[in-house]
């Protein structure tokens, strides 16, 4: 019997188990895919907004500014990439001027610090590659970058290595509210727990019908991201963010943490809850936004893109409120600016959870960092000397393009990865121009030597996705065996 | 034969590939004493060593070799030579003083120092993301050359039912590979109305297997969320841009994308070489030296060849260029400029000198039959067709040369005036 | 019975498509050639055409688990996927040096197989000097 079972190892989910696991409380998080972030939270601009964005009145906006404020000391602890590269939101017509002032009206109001208007001249100075017929823009200094699966498999190890049991590839079938809590049957095994979090992103509303507590609806919005090569990498310093429309922020231009652009999303209303499909429409549509406030980004400079679903609740708000059911929880809704709010978000359902009643006691011993995989890339010369005298593995380079070592890829391996994106998503291995097309079976192979298991295992994220077969001679062999 | 390392070399080669060994070969015919090639594989031969099939060597060796059988050649040549060669190593940096920084597997940290480094890290395929092929990002879509490593070097298959985007002879050679594996290779696809591989690969790899090649069609869409299972096929326009109206689903679990290489000039750039946008790799003078002095680039990190016999040719030249510039022994400098004229995409070296015989390798934009190829107004050359898939190789006798000091000297290709 | 049966020449870019007028299983015609080896190709590929054929055999103990083979020369088309089923049917044992014969008179065609590398036991320093 467990006190508190999250189903969902998106972000939010994370971040959830990491804040209870601070307290004397069984905890278990529930994820269907094979690894944590690999959802809504691996296929996102990767955006910690500066604080004024979302409207007063709104959990959104009152999530934002207050999650934003906490990345620091995550990044910090978690050992995970976070860089306050500030945001640049441009007018490029004058009804958009009006936008601007307002926004920096609501930002003030709400203590965001650093909001300046910024003309021309000055943009041009700071961002001299952005197109000179911008009218003006509004900076702000408190937005930041980071990796929001490393965000998160930072915050699972932290909340496992705090006692959390982490049940990956575990899709949750049925729930039945029973007398002490909850049945929760998934295919491999049942779990009881006296409560549930419902954190299971684009499919919170279908997770919460199991139990009849489904006062929501949940539609995938879809937005399509496409990275650049590093030849461009410096182009734009800032977040660039148009003026935007009712449904979207519009296509952005982003500096990565790890350095490379990316520009997108798209924002498309889907039907489909897996459509993680990229399309020539999306390409087309984020490549000509683009070049209107960035000429010089061509969409032959793309390495790769991906397409990711954000859970949009019919409110259009976040849903963070217990249930009609009692004991079960929905987190739902968590569309932009969720990823900035979750740690938020997380210290909110903590406290709805105390004054719901239940005990929360803190752990005498609680640790709040991790020792986080070592990089490196961004090791001196001098501290890769001492890391290959300590481990010939650090003299071996597996990925070329993003100089990743065996090292590294070991590590990733010892921290759960399991898979090709288990590994990529760790320690970037595979992640640049080349797209794994040299480090593929050097990668493949160091996890056959380490999980000891037979080649054709290997998958790229889980079973259904291995990357290679058996001969059919071999096949034939051991039938004839 | 055990070579402890040195603090210095003469010549110090970046890459064991090809380009790498024959470079080496060729500074040592130039007497460079000590010459150091640093090759990140466990073994040197670099791409050859997993392409299996025959049809290597016919210029070079006048004999037709597999892959691996020329890369061993190769290799033993330059083991006789007393060449050491760090295997398992990789360089990270080249500093503006020829100081070489390895990452080595047994050795750790290395700085060594050249008096000349030659660039020989061959090139990289280009991936689905240059591209931008929609649809989902599954198994089973990889480069043609992965694929062929799996099969020819681990022993695995990438799928049982396989799709080619595109006919460069990679995707052709290894449509064949697969079908003697027992896979079914339902098609090749090439954007292109024409194919981009050779003749013989079409007929020998494609028709003798009964594998159909869609000329002018492309992958509008590959679907199937963790494996890929069907790809949906649009003819295209002359523009090249997808009629997703005439479109149909062809079903397979593996798509092979051989859609061309490109140069890996990681290091390249590093060092802010200046650059050919047309070929990928750095500019280079007529001795393959590279916009910093004392670093030099041949093979397919300089512009990617079609056959390695023009590697190993060019390479040779590289080392021996590179050992002359280490053993202080100085060339005239260049002093007439190569200028892309009509129908040239490419062409390297970047600049000339007629002191000497010159070598010239050049690609064609367009097909085109019964042209004229000319250099300035010395030198012409006919030809019953050209195509951008197959480089030509030129030498120019000094005499061609020696009047155009201090010129841009022209190069274009025409149609023959009918008469 | 006259038939026309067409070929690509591969003996240069030109690609010349190729005509063969066959009667009675001989050739009478051939069109479409712009050189000699155009005509050549044609009568060689339609009365016998040949092909060089290689692949992998599995290998115990080696560096990589395959090691390459080539047919020593050229063998009927016909018989090239009778020859690779037997190929992939073999195993040897690591060492192998380049140019070991791997099989004699495969498939019943008269040539032998060889190894197109040499395969070090996977613990020994094979090539590399340093």
């Amino acid at each position: 019997m467990y006190d508190v079972i999250i189903i969902g190892g998106g972000v939010v989910g994370c971040a959830l188990a990491r804040e209870l696991s601070r307290y004397n409380l069984h905890l278990a998080l529930l994820e269907k895919e094979v690894e944590v972030g690999f959802g809504t939270s691996k296929t996102n601009s990767g955006i910690i907004h500066a604080g004024h964005h979302s409207s007063a009145g709104t959990l959104k906006g009152k999530f934002e500014w207050a999650g934003n404020q906490m990345w620091d000391d995550l990044a910090k602890d978690l050992k995970f990439g976070f860089r306050r590269i500030g945001e640049l939101l441009i007018a490029r017509q004058t009804e958009d001027l009006q936008y601007l002032q307002d926004l920096k009206k609501q930002g003030e109001s709400r203590g965001v610090t650093g909001l300046e208007l910024w003309d021309p001249k000055r943009l041009q100075k700071e961002e001299p590659n952005l197109s000179h017929t911008i009218l003006q823009a509004l900076h702000a200094p408190t937005a930041g970058v980071i990796n929001p699966y490393e965000a998160c498999f930072g915050l699972i190890e932290c909340a496992c290595q705090n006692g959390v049991e982490l049940f990956c590839a575990h899709p949750v079938q049925s729930i039945k509210a029973v007398e002490s809590g909850f049945l929760i049957h998934t295919q491999q095994q049942d779990f009881q727990s006296r409560i549930v979090l419902n954190v299971a992103g684009v499919y919170a509303d279908r997770v919460a019908a199991m139990v009849g507590a489904d006062n929501f609806k949940i539609s995938p919005r879809k937005g399509e991201e496409y990275m650049l090569d590093r030849r461009l990498q410096g182009i734009v310093t800032h977040l660039i963010f148009p003026t935007p429309t009712a449904t979207s922020k519009g296509v952005l231009i982003i500096p990565t943490v790890d350095g490379p652009i990316m520009v997108g999303p798209t924002a498309e209303d889907v039907d489909d809850r897996e459509d993680f499909t990229t399309s020539f429409s999306g390409a087309a549509k984020v490549f000509a936004s683009v070049q209107e406030y960035c000429p010089a980004i061509s969409d032959r400079d793309t390495i790769t893109e991906f397409a990711g679903l954000r859970a949009v609740a019919d409110s259009n708000d976040f849903v963070i409120e217990g249930s009609s059911v009692r004991g079960f929880y929905n987190i739902a809704g968590i569309q932009s600016p969720g990823l900035t709010a979750a740690p938020a978000i997380a210290t909110y359902v903590t406290e709805m959870l105390r004054a719901d009643g239940i005990a929360l006691t803190e752990k005498e011993r609680w640790k709040a960092d991790i020792d986080g995989p070592p990089r490196f890339s961004q090791m001196t010369p001098t501290e890769r000397k001492a890391a290959i005298l300590e481990d010939p593995a650090y003299g071996r380079i597996v990925c070329r393009c993003e100089s990743v070592t065996e090292a590294e890829v070991l590590y990733a391996i010892q921290h759960g990865a399991r898979t090709l994106d288990g590994v990529k998503f760790r320690v970037r291995a595979g992640m640049g121009r080349c797209q794994g097309g040299f480090c593929t079976t050097r990668i493949m192979d160091l996890l056959v030597q380490h999980l000891d298991v037979p080649l054709t295992t290997i998958s790229k994220r889980g079973q259904g996705s291995e990357v290679c077969i058996p001969r059919r001679d071999q096949i034939l062999a051991e039938d004839e065996v | 034969m055990n070579n402890p390392l040195k603090k210095q070399y003469d010549v110090v080669i970046v890459g064991g590939g090809p380009a790498g060994l024959a470079a080496a070969l060729g500074a040592r015919k130039s007497g460079a004493e000590n010459i150091l090639i640093i090759e990140r594989e466990v073994e040197a031969g670099g791409i050859l060593n997993q392409c299996i099939h025959s049809g290597f060597g016919l210029h070079y060796f006048k004999e037709e070799l597999t892959g691996p059988e020329y890369a061993e050649r190769f290799v033993a040549h330059a083991l006789s030579e007393n060449i050491t060669m760090l295997t398992d190593s990789y360089v990270i940096d080249i500093s503006p003083a020829l100081q070489v920084a390895v990452l080595s597997g047994r050795h750790g940290y290395l700085n060594v120092q050249a008096r000349a480094v030659v660039l020989a890290m061959g090139c990289r395929e280009r991936t689905r993301g240059a591209i931008r092929t929609p649809g989902f990002r599954p198994a089973g879509v990889m480069t043609a050359g992965l694929a062929q490593k799996m099969v020819n070097m681990k022993g695995v298959l990438p799928g049982r039912k396989i799709a080619i985007l595109g006919s460069g002879d990679i995707g052709l050679i290894m449509a064949r590979r697969l079908a003697l594996e027992g896979c079914e290779v339902v098609s090749v696809y090439e954007i292109f109305p024409y194919s981009n591989g050779l003749t013989r690969n079409v007929v020998q790899c494609l028709d003798d297997f009964d594998i159909p090649l869609q000329l002018s069609a492309t992958v509008a869409f590959i679907h199937g969320r963790d494996r890929v299972n069907r790809l949906t096929i649009a003819p295209v326009d002359a523009q090249r841009l997808p009629d997703l109206n005439k479109s149909w689903d062809v079903d397979c679990d593996t798509l092979l994308f051989s859609i061309g290489l490109i140069p890996e000039n990681e290091l390249s750039t590093k060092l802010r070489l200046h650059m050919d946008p047309a070929t990928g790799g750095p500019q280079v003078n007529s001795t393959l030296e590279t916009s910093l002095p004392g670093v030099f680039a041949c093979g397919n990190v300089l512009h990617v060849h079609d056959i390695v016999d023009f590697v190993s040719e060019e390479s040779l030249r590289a080392g021996q260029f590179a050992a002359d510039l280490a053993l202080g022994r100085r060339r005239p400098g260049d002093n007439i400029a190569l200028q892309k004229g009509a129908n040239i995409a490419s062409c390297v070296p970047h600049s000339l000198s007629p002191d000497r015989e010159q070598v010239i390798y050049l690609r064609v934009k367009q097909p085109m039959k019964n042209c004229i190829l000319s250099i300035g107004d010395r030198y012409q050359k006919k030809f019953r067709m050209l195509i951008p898939a197959e480089m030509i190789r030129l030498t120019l006798a000094p005499e061609v040369l020696d009047r155009y000091f201090g010129d841009n000297l022209k190069i274009e290709v025409r149609p023959q005036e009918v008469e | 019975m006259k038939e026309i049966k067409n070929m690509t020449c591969i003996g240069c870019p030109m690609s010349c498509p190729l005509q063969l007028t066959i009667v009675d299983g001989e050739i009478e015609e051939i069109t479409g050639y712009s050189c000699k080896k155009g005509e050549e190709y044609a009568r060689q590929e339609y009365t016998a055409p040949r092909r060089m054929v290689s692949t992998t055999v599995a290998c115990s103990g080696g560096l990589w688990p395959r090691v390459p083979v080539k047919t020593a020369e050229s063998i009927p088309k016909e018989t090239v996927l009778a020859v690779v089923r037997e190929l992939h049917r073999y195993k040897v044992k690591a060492p192998v040096q380049v140019g070991q014969i791997i099989l004699e008179n495969v498939a019943g065609t008269g040539v032998a197989v060889v190894a197109t590398r040499s395969l070090p036991g996977s613990k020994s320093e094979g090539q590399e000097t340093i």
